[in-house]
């Protein structure tokens, strides 16, 4: 018999003690506290009631403190650093933006490897300095948590390898034509990239055409625009082009305009500005002279104009309010043969043919137009969209892919476009997100952000321009042209078929040519890559469908909204229109008087009835200098799109009240206006209007600042015993005393054409909160600068106050940009309970954020209200999430910048003179042990004008360019806001001059 | 022979004796809560409740909650501010000044007029807590030594001297009361049947045992206190007026505020009183002692510190044309006809035409009118700080930024749950506290008394042995 195996549990069991046989066959064999614990229990141990209590009450406070922990926050650092990537040192890099028209040549900010901030590049002959505020506000969307995430083949996720093999077994059996539809492409590289992808099916096309098409001035001169230079003409005539907010190339035209715009006592000339339009544009509110006309009157002012100026009689159906202005212009346009240009936002080719006629007659071509450098940036075609629509309801279409553009919301004939979309088999979009036209395509291969991508641009024939990747692809997007590569068979990707495009223009050695060409950004050598052959037929007038009772719309895009790009960005709907001041959201624009006869108050809804029998309702809103029997309408609005809930809601879209005559799109039609008996309040940033005769901003004309500079300016002195004397020079208080620098502003009135891009780049580089259209409506934007509009008339009586409140029906505009003056005796550093606003010894007047406790007093008692508070938490507050999704969403906060406070709720903020960036500049200057040199500390909204009015620099250097300003304009146009209060702003504004007699 | 005086009347009617005086007093502390007290209470307290939520509101999601914006950063929260304020200063007058001026009239309304005072002062200073963006850390504006660096208050700002001028005047207000009631405590104590009452009067009174030297000392720590406070009387008012006028809004900016807002005040804290003593009297009957010559008294200074106030008004919209300056000139103009011009022609109405009224005795002495122009100069008051604060504020120096200023629902629920709060302490009070100066009236029973006027009566009741002590009756 085999030995008994004996397991034994520990040494206790196998030796057996007696004391452990005693245990043994309890549950615990070994010792348990059981009974010192529980006293009062059965089991009679030793541990007192009391002492359980207080056990019992230190575990659960100890519990409870545990879970009171703060919050583990994630700081994930770099394993293996990156090159190039130095934590808190930011990196540039030169890129491009171009969206629909607007073109900007950009430095990219990226810091810790995610891009921020859009700088312009200086080395851009085209837009050296300034952006406008939808490059400034772009950067958003590359952290937009609603772009795609994947491909979606009918509506549901899909991989990328199923995407590529279903397109190309569905390309492979395409039957009738195939159409690529986008909006103007100024790559030559894409446009080269499309062709060859065309060119494999029998029957291709690439069928441009714009949201807000330039068709017919581009079929009046062969194709392209003209190479329009404002800088060389002395008098401007502009009917209806908006080309210093919206129209062909606005940053380029604003550069070029206002080089005749500055003026100074040795050169006292400036051009001369007429703006004939229906709508108060940003361009009509630095016009000079500006008539208001109705769109049907359009043609007779310009027939009346070429007949003027090439002497032939009889253009006597001017309206009479524009015969005045008319003459003046004819005879000045006569007197500047080679230095005058004529400009219309028509779309109508018979009229646009007529202005180049007149552009001929003065002897423009060559002169204010550059012949060899027409603009690329417009190329649609509206008579090939048109065609295309009607060819995809014959059902001849087999495939149609959209790049950039998105007809079902945009095309006047989008009934059309979607009835002819369903019989096209194969529709492929390349939309980053459903939308109107993406949600009815097959497929949807989202592109990348423009921020993620590579390619090249061109503008203006012989101005090159790269764009380059600034951060890797935050979804599983693929580049359009990579798409195509791929469905063509190719091996390459874009990047190496620019580079290989590339080479014919390279000069030397092509890697050191590519280095320096990435690195600059832009290759102005002369070379030209694009082709563009835009075939249209020949250029005849088109008749007006509108009977001279009836009620004209037109239509307009809005400065940052644009066609409808900007609409998803809480920027750019919160930077307001730049003449309404309106945000979030489109509204009838209605001359007073009408509104007045029609019995309508701002904010009656209306319902709009168009001519095709269609209808929208839409807010009213009194805009002075609107057209009278016309109403205006922005373009961009009505988006019915889960993916834009930013301009979900918001308003209504006014495309379908463009009219398509003879293949072309006018954005004209008439209307009938009815009150449908309900209000929705427009959020205006400002409500009111006028100037109430006060000497808050100052403007002369240039006339007299010929006469004598010296008189330009209204100072303001006040009365003593020895006479009258500045503010300045008396007072009560010690002056502070600069030993080092002494940062100040100047903002030049009359450079300032009141776009707005500094407003959205201070948001931008100052994390400012957008706050939503509620909160716009209870007053409560956080702007820290901000562009105060007046509408302003010469009056010849005085008028009591009341009246005053009302502008004139045709008023003028001045802007005037206000952000904290950083006064030397600031109101509100005496007022705070605590301390926490106080001045630095370099003249800038500080906000700790950390000490306020939010008694409101300094903002009440700043006279020029540039205050702005935490009325609630915007960070990570539901209530928010939608309109300040930077604040309130993980991938949207990658845009913060990383070197300024996200302010916390009850706090006040204002404008800190960007001092981050002045920082910044002193410890790299002193880094390398000197001084900062003039123009390394530049504000962010110096930074983004696109027409240098803002200088920012320290007037204790007397070489800086703001002390050689304050020293030639002091006594002549330099003055500064509400001087009598004796505050002594370190901002000083230069009186704005009109080219007026 | 017997000195009748021909002008004063007696100030304590219906032949009181010292006996009665107890125990008319005492019995609303004694007797258990008559009906329209409860009643009045739980009204109160429904306004507690809304003021509990709505200060709920503005803690939990911010100051978003009320109808401020950018340019009107100050409105209802101020305003009721000042309002509280100078509701208070009525009873710190009518303690301190007029026991200074050794006007009896003010015994038997000193107590309720100072418990108004504390209690106006507390619901004032929820106002400069709440209106912060973050209250939490309201008391950074105290000179706390601190661990943050050097970080001190900054002396410049007139709200840091509220904080000393508010401070102050509650404490004194609340020492001076409280000095007051130890004797009326006492006797209280003295009388308490229920042990609770008892230990709770017994540690109220502070062991006053009624000795000629806890009374002399009771007299002299009157008489300073009073001259402590009456300083105060005018420096509150002037301090809280500096808010505004060494700012620069115009409309703010503006000399005469320190005398022009004590006068407010005042007038504001004479119509709280008369509006709360009407109520009081009649609720507890206190007819006796609260009579129709102490309601014409008050009435006088009402038409007094109303005229003053008027005349103020007047100065300003002289002295805004007299400056030439265009803003200020501007602000007054709006005042009158702007959008606004309602908040304007309210306050006049209520605070210069209505107390004209009181210059015939007839309407002087109806408790129905005089009622109902304290009501009237009560909003009239509030109007003023109102239309100072706001339409000062939304339309100054530059018009893009006018802008117009409404509340929202939680502005109203704060307002209206202060006065909540208000009468929940003051009818709180009215119940546990004695309500009129026991002691003091008894001082001056003896020289204005309807008993020293009529030989047939006797203070003591039917021992008229006393009453030969008195000198004034000697000759009888």
């Amino acid at each position: 018999m085999q030995d008994r195996i004996k397991y034994w549990r520990g040494i206790e069991e196998l030796e057996n003690t007696p004391e452990f046989a005693k245990h043994a066959h309890n549950e615990f064999p070994e010792f348990l506290p059981v009974k010192e614990t529980s006293a009062e229990s059965s089991l009679g141990g030793k541990t007192k009631r009391r002492d359980f209590l207080k056990l019992m009450g230190f575990s659960v406070a100890a519990v409870s403190l545990a879970s009171c922990e703060a919050p583990v926050r994630k700081a994930i650092p770099y394993l293996n650093k990156p090159a190039d990537v130095e934590p808190g040192v930011a990196n540039w890099y030169a890129s491009t933006y171009y969206q629909n028209g607007n073109y900007n040549s950009i430095l990219v900010k990226t810091r810790e490897g995610r891009p921020i901030k859009i700088e312009p590049n200086p080395m851009s002959t085209l837009t050296p300095y300034g952006t406008s505020p939808g490059a400034q506000a772009s950067v958003l969307g590359v952290y937009d948590h609603n772009r795609l995430r994947t491909p979606l083949i009918g509506g549901k996720e899909a991989q990328w390898q199923q995407v590529d093999n279903e397109i190309a077994s569905r390309l492979g059996n395409v039957t009738g034509k195939v159409a690529f539809v986008s909006s103007t492409i100024i790559s030559p590289s894409t446009k080269q990239l499309i062709n060859e992808f065309g060119s494999r099916f029998g029957n291709f096309e690439h069928v441009t055409y714009d949201a807000n098409s330039a068709s017919g001035l581009l079929s009046a001169n062969g194709g392209t625009v003209p190479g329009y230079d404002f800088s060389q003409a002395q008098v401007i005539v502009s009917i209806n082009a908006d080309f210093l907010g919206t129209w062909i190339a606005p940053i380029p035209f604003a550069k070029q305009y206002i080089q005749n715009r500055k003026v100074s006592a040795e050169n006292p000339t400036m051009s001369k500005h007429y703006q004939f339009e229906t709508h108060y544009s940003l361009t009509g509110a630095n016009a000079d002279i500006r008539v208001p006309i109705r769109p049907s009157e359009e043609a007779a002012v310009i027939t009346a104009l070429y007949n003027g100026i090439t002497g032939q009689g009889g253009g006597g159906e001017v309206p009479a309010a524009a015969a005045d202005a008319m003459a003046a212009a004819i005879t000045e346009l006569r007197a500047s043969q080679g230095r005058a240009l004529v400009v219309a936002g028509s779309n109508d080719p018979g009229t646009q043919a007529m202005v180049t006629a007149i552009n001929r007659a003065l002897g423009a071509e060559g002169t204010t137009i550059d012949t060899n450098a027409p603009f690329y940036t417009k190329q649609g075609n509206d008579a090939d969209m048109i065609r295309l629509i009607r060819e995809m309801n014959a059902g001849t279409v087999g495939a149609v892919f959209f790049y950039n553009s998105n007809p079902v919301y945009d095309h006047p004939l989008a009934a059309e476009v979607v009835s002819g979309l369903e019989r096209v088999p194969l529709k492929v979009s390349f939309s980053d997100r459903v939308e109107e036209t993406s949600q009815l395509a097959d497929f949807i291969t989202p592109d990348h952000h423009y921020l993620e991508s590579w390619n090249d641009n061109e503008p203006r024939r012989g101005f090159l321009s790269l764009t380059q990747p600034t951060i890797s692809p935050i979804f599983l997007t693929r580049q359009m042209q990579d798409s195509l590569l791929t469905w063509s068979g190719s091996n390459t990707n874009y990047y190496e078929y620019i580079r290989n495009n590339w080479r014919k223009v390279a000069t030397g050695d092509f890697n050191q040519f590519w280095e320096q060409a990435v690195h600059d950004g832009v290759v102005e050598n002369g070379t030209t890559m694009l082709t563009v052959n835009n075939t249209f037929t020949a250029a005849s007038p088109v008749a007006k469908p509108v009977s001279a009772a009836a009620i004209e719309a037109v239509l307009y895009e809005k400065v940052g909204i644009g066609t409808g790009d900007g609409v998803n960005n809480p920027w750019l709907q919160e930077m307001g229109d730049p003449i309404s001041k309106a945000t979030w959201g489109n509204y009838v624009a209605m001359p007073r008087s009408m509104a007045v006869e029609m019995e309508i108050v701002q904010g009656d809804v209306l319902l709009v009835t168009l001519a095709n029998g269609t209808s929208m309702e839409l807010p009213a809103l009194m805009q002075p200098g609107q057209a009278n029997g016309t109403v205006g309408i922005a373009i961009g609005y009505g988006r019915k799109s889960d993916m834009m809930p930013v301009a979900n809601g918001l308003g209504a879209n006014a495309y379908p009240a463009a009219t398509v005559v003879d293949n072309t799109v006018l954005y004209t039609g008439p209307v009938t206006l009815e009150k449908t008996g309900a209000t929705s309040p427009i959020a205006q940033l400002q409500t009111h209007h006028t100037i109430m005769d006060r000497l808050v901003v100052q403007e002369n004309t240039l006339a007299k600042y010929k006469e004598n500079p010296k008189e330009v300016t209204e100072y303001i002195r006040i009365a003593t015993h020895e006479g009258p004397a500045k503010p300045a020079t008396i007072s009560l208080w010690d002056d502070y005393e600069y030993k080092n620098h002494h940062w100040g502003m100047v903002v030049d009135l009359n450079s300032c054409i009141g776009c707005g891009a500094c407003s959205v780049s201070c948001h931008i580089e100052n994390n400012v909160p957008v706050v939503g259209k509620a909160e716009v409506l209870n007053r409560r934007d956080m702007h820290w600068m901000r562009i105060d509009r007046y509408y302003s008339a010469v009056e010849h009586e005085e008028k009591d106050y009341a009246t005053m409140e009302d502008p004139a029906d045709n008023p003028s505009v001045i802007f005037q940009p206000m952000m904290c003056q950083h006064c030397n005796h600031a109101p509100c550093e005496t007022v705070c309970p605590v301390a926490a606003t106080m001045h630095s010894s370099e003249g800038m007047n500080q906000m700790a954020y950390n000490r306020c406790v939010g008694t409101r007093y300094c903002a009440n008692n700043c006279p020029y209200k540039v205050r702005r508070f935490n009325w609630f938490a915007y960070f990570n507050n539901d209530k928010f999430a939608t309109e300040n999704y930077m604040m309130n969403n993980d991938l949207g906060k990658m845009v913060l910048n990383p070197d300024v406070t996200v302010r916390a709720r009850g706090v006040m903020e204002k404008c800190s003179f960007c001092v981050q960036r002045v920082q910044l500049a002193k410890l790299e200057a002193k880094r390398e042990n000197r001084r900062p040199r003039d123009g390394e500390a530049v504000s962010a909204c110096a930074q983004s004008c696109p027409t240098e009015a803002i200088v920012f620099g320290d007037m204790k250097d007397p070489n800086s360019r703001i002390s050689q300003i304050l020293y030639r304009e002091q006594g002549e146009r330099a003055f500064h806001v509400l001087e009598e209060l004796n505050t002594q702003p370190n901002v000083t504004y230069l009186t704005k001059i009109r080219n007026l007699a | 022979m017997q000195h009748v005086s021909p002008i004063r009347e007696p100030l304590v009617t219906g032949g009181k004796t010292y006996h009665d005086i107890t125990e008319d007093v005492c019995r609303q502390v004694e007797a258990g809560p008559n009906p329209r007290w409860a009643a009045g209470l739980a009204v109160a307290l429904v306004g507690l409740a809304i003021f509990i939520y709505s200060v709920y509101r503005t803690l939990w999601f911010g100051i978003g909650e009320w109808g401020l914006n950018r340019t009107v950063g100050w409105a209802w929260d101020i305003t009721n501010f000042v309002w509280w304020v100078g509701i208070g200063h009525a009873g710190t007058l009518i303690s301190a000044i007029l026991l200074l001026f050794r006007q009896k009239w003010r015994t038997s309304i000193n107590r309720a007029a100072e418990a108004m005072t504390i209690f106006a002062v507390i619901c004032a200073a929820m106002f400069p807590v709440l209106h912060m963006g973050r209250p939490w850390l309201a008391y950074w504006v105290l000179p706390l030594p601190n661990t943050f660096g050097s970080l001190w208050v900054n002396f410049n700002s007139p709200l840091l001297w509220d904080v000393f001028a508010i401070s102050t005047y509650f404490s004194v207000s609340l020492v001076f009361w409280y000095i007051g009631l130890i004797p009326d405590f006492a006797t209280i104590r003295d009388r308490a049947t229920g042990p609770i009452a008892r230990r709770a009067y017994a540690v109220l009174s502070m062991g006053w045992t009624g000795s000629a030297k806890a009374w002399s000392r009771y007299e002299t720590v009157s008489l300073i206190l009073a001259g402590l406070a009456t300083p105060l009387v005018l420096s509150v008012h002037t301090i809280v007026s500096m808010d505004f006028a060494t700012s620069v809004i115009p409309g703010w900016h503006t000399t005469i505020f320190p005398p022009y807002f004590v006068a407010g005040a005042i007038f504001s804290g004479f119509a709280m009183v008369l509006t709360l003593m009407i109520i009081t009297r009649k609720l507890f009957h206190l007819e006796d002692y609260i009579t129709l010559e102490h309601v014409e008294s008050m009435n006088k200074v009402i038409i007094l510190t109303g005229s003053i106030v008027g005349v103020a008004y007047t100065t300003e919209f002289f002295i805004a044309w007299y400056s030439g300056v265009e803003y200020e000139q501007y602000a007054f103009i709006n005042r009158a006809t702007g959008p606004y011009w309602w908040a304007y022609w309210s306050m006049m109405t209520c605070n210069v035409i209505t107390p004209q009224l009181f210059w015939f005795r007839r309407i002087r002495r109806s408790l129905v009118l005089t009622f109902i122009i304290s009501i009237f100069v009560n909003i009239g008051m509030w109007f003023e700080r109102f239309v100072i604060i706001v339409t000062s504020l939304h339309r100054d120096y530059l018009p893009s930024s006018w802008a117009m200023f409404s509340p929202t629902i939680i502005d109203v629920g704060i307002y209206v749950g202060t006065i909540g709060l208000f009468f929940t302490l003051f009818l709180l009070f009215c119940k546990f506290f004695p309500v009129v100066n026991m002691a003091e009236v008894k001082a001056i029973l003896k020289s204005s008394s309807e008993v020293t006027h009529t030989p047939a009566n006797t203070m003591h009741g039917t021992d008229k042995g006393l009453n030969t002590t008195n000198p004034e009756h000697r000759d009888e």
